[in-house]
């Protein structure tokens, strides 16, 4: 998936985590900011990269605030993210990419 | 068995992930009115994920989409089925043709993602004199997925041109309309949402008059709105003992051919065998009854 514009998802509350996508030149560039990064740092890491992975987003500068999401609540912040990037509104993939 | 439903916005990650340890009998997933208009997309999103992801515990989880006058129910119904959701509640319902139009999308979706045929259920919330007054086709609209009818107070209120008072007064004629064509389709029934937390006094005394009316249930919006539905509907010891006899003495009977009996005094046929299994399964729910029937 080609991002067209920078978007974002989610919100800074407990259980959330707040996302941010950009087209950028080549690859994936990742900021995280959580207050368990130290503990769970490399699993959002691997989450987020997994998700971008699955969508087929190849370059993209990404920055993720964590507020102690878990995985999938991770996981459909980006993809919120990403589709909100790709300007897709609706016949959303669901079962196919979205898993 | 569906006592307590309890309104979780799709919006906040926090509830749809935690909402089922409160124990209610079902969850609706709010992609509807507590969802900000320019959040219905992530709203989704988090459902999706939470529904494929949460073991709720055999909390039901029933989806509210969005009224068939916006523009965004279809995606609502394609999430809910491709979530594997439990039912679909459909907002503002109006006419059977309401209930027709979302079952047809329904059977798309489950086509589309591979569901169970009929795997994904239906309730209708009736928000205005028009849904009410047509409450019985609603009712009937689907058999095969019809859970039951919902009054939505909020909006029924407004278009009567009345509000809230204490006892109910003002939603006497909705309630009584729709649980008659409730009753007589044979599906559920539920009460409205009572709003103001600060007043469990009033809330209960509702709760006792959805009781006394015949409702199965009420919508609620806070967690601890539930122990005091449960209590209520509840069913009394001296009741939980006269259904057990009452299914004993059938069982025996009937295994001797013999319809019509008498228990402590009172004649007993077949017309009071559903009511009495109906107690004894709510006081199971209730943890109050521990027999073998």
């Amino acid at each position: 998936m080609r991002l067209i514009q920078t978007a974002l998802a989610g919100t800074l509350e407990s259980s959330d985590a707040q996302v941010m996508v950009e087209n950028a030149g080549t690859g994936i560039e990742l900021s995280i900011e959580s207050d368990v990064i130290n503990q769970y740092g490399r699993q959002i890491r691997e989450t987020v990269l997994e998700t971008l992975a699955r969508l087929g987003v190849e370059n993209a500068r990404v920055r993720v605030i964590d507020k102690g999401a878990l995985d999938c609540t991770l996981r459909a912040r980006v993809e919120c993210a990403v589709f909100r990037a790709c300007r897709i509104e609706k016949d959303f993939p669901w079962g196919g990419v979205i898993r | 068995m569906r006592r307590s439903m309890l309104f979780v916005s799709a919006q906040r990650p926090a509830l749809l992930k935690d909402a089922y340890v409160y124990k209610p009998d079902s969850l609706l997933l709010d992609l509807e009115d507590a969802v900000a208009e320019n959040q219905k997309d992530a709203a989704r999103f988090s459902l999706y994920h939470a529904l494929k992801t949460v073991d709720y515990r055999g909390v039901e989880r029933v989806v509210r989409i969005n009224g068939l006058d916006t523009p965004h129910w279809k995606e609502d119904i394609r999430v809910a089925v491709a979530g594997g959701a439990d039912a679909v509640r459909i907002s503002k319902c109006e006419k059977a043709d309401d209930v027709r139009t979302v079952v047809r999308h329904i059977e798309q979706a489950e086509e589309e993602f591979g569901a169970e045929r009929e795997q994904t259920l239906v309730m209708a919330a009736l928000e205005s004199p028009l849904g009410i007054l047509n409450a019985y086709e609603i009712c009937t609209a689907c058999p095969e997925r019809m859970i039951g009818v919902a009054i939505a107070g909020g909006d029924f209120r407004k278009s009567m041109q009345t509000r809230y008072y204490p006892g109910g007064l003002e939603m006497l004629g909705g309630r009584s309309n729709m649980l008659l064509a409730a009753r007589a389709a044979g599906v559920q029934c539920f009460d409205t949402v009572f709003t103001n937390l600060d007043d469990m006094e009033g809330f209960r005394a509702e709760v006792e008059q959805n009781k006394q009316m015949g409702f199965d249930g009420k919508s609620l919006i806070s967690p601890r709105q539930i122990a005091v539905v449960h209590e209520v509907f509840a069913p009394t010891q001296k009741e939980i003992l006269e259904a057990e006899k009452i299914v004993r003495a059938w069982r025996e009977n009937s295994a001797l051919g013999i319809g019509v009996f008498t228990v402590d005094g009172k004649m007993i046929d077949i017309a009071f065998i559903p009511g009495a299994e109906r107690v004894i399964m709510m006081a199971k729910a209730s943890g109050l009854y521990r027999g073998d029937l």
